[in-house]
C-alpha cells in the first residue's frame, strides 16, 4: 500500500492521482506509439517466422521419417514374403522329391495293369460257333430223287447225329462264356488298383496345385511390395498392429509366468546367496539371483529357438553353418534342461524350507502339530517340482512373440512419431497464423488505450486542413502500412 | 550374440554386488531386557511369550539377545541367551529352536533380585547391539521401570543411545500408582526424557501384549 501511495501525485486525492498518471502514460504511449508499433510487428513476425520454419522441418523431418519407415516396412515384408515363398517351394520341392518321384514306377505298374487289362479283355472276345458241316450233307442228301427209305434212314441219323453234335456245341459254348466270365471276374482287381493309383495321383496333384495357387499369391504379394504398392504397405502397416496386439497379449500372459516362477524360486535363492543382503533399501540379493536365472532360462530359450531357426533376432546365428547351429542348439537345449533341473530342485527347497518354519512357529506357539495326511502334501510339493522343471521350457517360447513384438514395435512406433511429428507441424503453422494476426490485433489494442490522443490527432489534422479534405488516415499509419509491405 | 552376452555379465556383476553389499545395514538388532526383580519375576511367562514372538518375526541376519535385569546388570552374565541369525533360513530355524529351548529353560528357574539397575543393562544392551553393528537397533525393556540401586551403585550420569530405540513392555502399575497415578506418569516421563537426551530415536510403551505386539519391531525401510 505504502508503495502505492509512493505513486500518487496527490496522496490525499487518489482519483485525482490516478487520472493525472493515466493522461501521463496516455500522452507517453502516444509518444511512443511508432517505436511500439515496430516492435510489436517485428515481434510477431519474427515468431512467426520461427514457427514457420520449425513447422516445415517437422513436416519435412515427417516425411523423411515416413519414407525410411516405408523402406523399413518393405524390407521386412519383402523378407517375410521371400521366407515364406522359399517354405513354398520347399514344401513343392519335398511333394516332388517324395511323391511325384515315384511317378515312373507308378507309370509303369499302371502300363502293366492296361496291358493286363487288354490281355483279358482280348480273351473275352466272343468265339463264333463252329460252321455247320452237316449242311451240305443235307443239301446232298435232299437232291436224291429216288432210293425208297434211305433217304429217310439217312435224314434220321443226320438228325441223330445233329442234335447230338447241337448238344455238344451248346455245352461247348456255355463252358466258354463260362470261362470268360472268370476273365472278367479277375481283371474287377486290377481295375481298383488303376482306380487306387489315379486317386492317389488326383490327390497329389491336387495339393501341388494348391501350393503354386500359394506360391502364386505370394509372388503377387512380393510383386506389390517391391512395386512399392500403397495397398500393400498398408496391409503391412495393419499386420505390423496387429501383430504387435498379439503379441503384447502373449507377452503380457508370459509375465504371468515369469512371476509365478519367480515366486516359486525367490525363497529358496536365499538359501544360495543369503537372505540378508540387499541391493537397495527394499531389493534383496536372493530376489534379484532369482529373476537372473529367469532371465538366464529366457536367454537360453531365446538361443534354442534362434538356432532352431524358428525365431531370426541375431543374423549371426541364422548364418552360422549346420555343424556349429546345431551344437549351439545342443548347448542351449543342455544348459536350459540343467536350469530346469536348479529350479526343479529349488521348488523342492522352497516346500521344505516352508514346511521348517510353520513347524517352528507352531513351536513357539506352542500348538501340537496337526496329523498330516502323507500323499495330501505330498502334492503341493511334486505340483512346484514339476512346475519349475516345466516352466522354463515353456518360458523358452517366449522368444516367438518377442521377436514379433521387436518388430512390429518399430513400424508401430515409426507410424506413431510420423503422426506426432505432422501433428505438431499443423500445429506450429496454426501458430504461426495465430502470431501473424495478433500483430495487428495488438497494435490496434495498443490504438485503443492512446485512443483520446489519437482522436485529438485527427482533430487537429482535420482543423488544420480546414476540413476540406480531411485524411483519414494519419501520416504515421501511412508510414507504418509502407514500412509492412516492404517488409 | 554379444548384447545378450553382455546383459548376463552384467546382471551377475550386479548380484556379486549384491552379495558384496553391507548385509548389516538392513538387519534389526534385538536385545531384550527382562526384569527379575521382587514380584516382577512371576511375569517371566510373559516375557517368554514376547521372545517367541521375536523369534517369529525376525529374519535371517538379525540378531538377538536377552538379559535379565538384577541388582547390577553391567555385566555380560546377565545376559542368558544371544545369537546373531545365519543368512540361510533352514540354519536360522535352527538356531532359533536352540534359543527357545535356553528361554524355556531360563523361564523355569527365575530367581528374584533384591534391586532392579535398568541404566546399567541399557548401557550392557547398547554396547552388545553396537557389537552388532545392526542397521535397526531396539532395546525392549520388559519391566515396571521402577529402577531401585543398590549401595555403592552408580548410575546418575549420561548415557549413549545414539539411533537406539527403546520399546518398554509391560509397565505394570504399583501399588503406589494405583493412589497416585502421577507416579506412573512421572515414571514414564522421566524415562522418555532420559533416553531421548541419550539419543535415542524412538521411545515405545506397549502395554496391550494381545494386540499391539508388532509396535515393537519396525518394518524394514520405514527407520531410515
Amino acid at each position: 500500500m505504502s508503495n502505492w501511495s509512493a505513486w500518487l501525485l496527490w496522496p490525499d486525492n487518489v482519483a485525482l492521482s490516478v487520472f493525472a498518471l493515466g493522461l501521463l502514460a496516455m500522452v507517453f504511449l502516444y509518444a511512443a506509439r511508432k517505436p511500439m508499433h515496430g516492435i510489436i510487428h517485428s515481434s510477431c513476425t519474427l515468431a512467426a517466422h520461427g514457427t514457420r520454419i520449425v513447422s516445415r522441418w517437422m513436416l519435412r523431418a515427417a516425411e523423411g521419417m515416413q519414407l525410411r519407415n516405408q523402406a523399413v516396412l518393405l524390407a521386412h515384408g519383402q523378407e517375410s514374403e521371400a521366407v515364406r515363398i522359399d517354405r513354398e517351394f520347399e514344401r513343392v520341392g519335398n511333394l516332388i522329391r517324395k511323391d511325384l518321384q515315384e511317378f515312373p514306377a507308378l507309370q509303369r505298374k499302371m502300363l502293366e495293369e492296361a496291358t493286363h487289362i487288354e490281355d483279358d479283355y482280348r480273351k473275352c472276345g466272343t468265339v463264333p460257333p463252329p460252321s455247320p458241316e452237316w449242311v451240305a450233307a443235307l443239301k446232298s442228301i435232299a437232291q436224291i430223287k429216288s432210293g425208297g427209305d434211305i433217304p429217310r434212314t439217312l435224314l434220321e441219323d443226320i438228325n441223330r447225329s445233329i442234335e447230338k453234335i447241337h448238344d455238344k456245341t451248346i455245352t461247348e459254348f456255355r463252358r466258354s462264356y463260362e470261362e470268360r466270365h472268370k476273365i472278367l471276374k479277375g481283371m474287377q482287381p486290377s481295375w481298383r488298383s488303376v482306380e487306387k493309383l489315379i486317386g492317389e495321383m488326383d490327390k497329389k496333384m491336387v495339393t501341388l496345385e494348391t501350393n503354386t495357387k500359394q506360391i502364386d499369391h505370394h509372388m503377387h504379394t512380393l510383386e506389390a511390395i517391391r512395386a512399392k504398392d500403397s495397398k500393400a504397405e498398408h496391409a503391412l502397416t495393419v499386420s505390423s498392429f496387429v501383430q504387435l496386439a498379439i503379441s503384447a497379449l502373449v507377452m503380457l500372459i508370459a509375465a504371468g509366468g515369469t512371476f509365478i516362477n519367480y515366486k516359486l524360486i525367490a525363497l529358496p535363492m536365499s538359501e544360495m546367496v543369503g537372505a540378508s543382503d540387499y541391493l537397495t533399501n527394499s531389493l534383496k540379493t536372493s530376489d534379484v539371483a532369482a529373476l537372473v536365472i529367469i532371465l538366464m532360462e529366457a536367454s537360453m530359450g531365446l538361443f534354442l529357438l534362434e538356432s532352431l531357426r524358428i525365431t531370426q533376432l541375431f543374423p549371426r546365428i541364422a548364418s552360422m553353418d549346420d555343424r556349429m547351429r546345431r551344437k549351439l542348439m545342443i548347448a542351449s537345449l543342455v544348459f536350459l534342461t540343467i536350469l530346469a533341473g536348479i529350479e526343479s530342485s529349488l521348488a523342492f527347497m522352497r516346500d521344505m524350507l516352508i514346511a521348517d518354519k510353520t513347524a517352528l512357529m507352531r513351536d513357539l506357539a506352542s500348538v501340537r502339530p496337526a496329523p498330516s495326511d502323507g500323499v495330501l502334501t505330498s502334492i503341493p510339493m511334486i505340483g512346484q517340482m514339476v512346475m519349475g522343471f516345466v516352466l522354463p521350457f515353456a518360458l523358452a517360447f517366449v522368444a516367438i512373440p518377442f521377436e514379433g513384438l521387436v518388430h512390429s514395435l518399430r513400424t508401430v512406433i515409426g507410424v506413431g512419431l510420423v503422426q506426432g511429428m505432422r501433428g505438431l507441424g499443423v500445429l506450429l503453422r496454426i501458430v504461426c497464423l495465430l502470431f501473424k494476426r495478433s500483430a495487428t490485433i495488438l497494435e490496434l489494442v495498443y490504438d485503443i488505450i492512446i485512443v483520446v490522443p489519437l482522436m485529438v490527432e485527427r482533430w487537429a489534422l482535420a482543423w488544420r486542413s480546414n476540413a476540406s479534405v480531411a485524411p483519414s488516415v494519419a501520416p504515421d499509419d501511412i508510414a507504418l502500412a509502407k514500412s509492412r509491405r516492404a517488409a | 550374440m554379444k548384447k545378450p552376452l553382455n546383459i548376463v555379465i552384467l546382471l551377475f556383476s550386479l548380484m556379486l554386488l549384491g552379495a558384496c553389499g553391507d548385509s548389516r545395514m538392513h538387519s534389526h538388532g534385538v536385545y531384550m531386557l527382562v526384569d527379575t526383580s521382587g514380584t516382577y519375576a512371576q511375569e517371566a511367562n510373559k516375557a517368554s511369550k514376547i521372545i517367541n514372538y521375536l523369534l517369529a518375526t525376525l529374519n535371517p541376519g538379525d540378531s538377538l539377545a536377552v538379559a535379565k535385569v538384577e541388582s547390577r546388570s553391567f555385566t555380560e552374565k546377565d545376559i542368558v541367551a544371544k545369537v546373531t541369525f545365519d543368512k540361510r533360513p533352514s540354519q536360522a530355524t535352527s538356531q532359533k529352536r536352540a534359543f527357545k529351548d535356553k528361554i524355556q529353560t531360563f523361564t523355569q528357574a527365575v530367581k528374584p533380585s533384591a534391586y532392579t539397575d535398568i541404566t546399567g543393562a541399557l548401557i550392557q544392551g547398547a554396547e552388545y547391539l553396537n557389537e552388532t553393528k545392526s542397521g535397526i537397533k531396539t532395546i525392549v525393556i520388559f519391566s515396571d521401570m521402577q529402577e531401585e540401586l543398590g549401595k555403592g551403585t552408580v548410575r546418575d550420569f549420561p548415557i549413549e543411545l545414539d539411533g537406539f530405540r527403546i520399546v518398554a513392555l509391560n509397565v505394570s502399575k504399583l501399588r503406589t500408582d494405583n493412589a497416585d497415578p502421577r507416579l506412573y506418569l512421572n515414571r514414564l516421563a522421566h524415562w522418555e526424557a532420559r533416553v531421548r537426551k541419550a539419543g535415542a530415536t524412538e521411545w515405545v510403551v506397549v502395554n496391550d501384549l494381545e494386540n499391539n505386539l508388532e509396535s515393537i519391531l519396525v518394518t524394514r525401510g520405514t527407520n531410515g
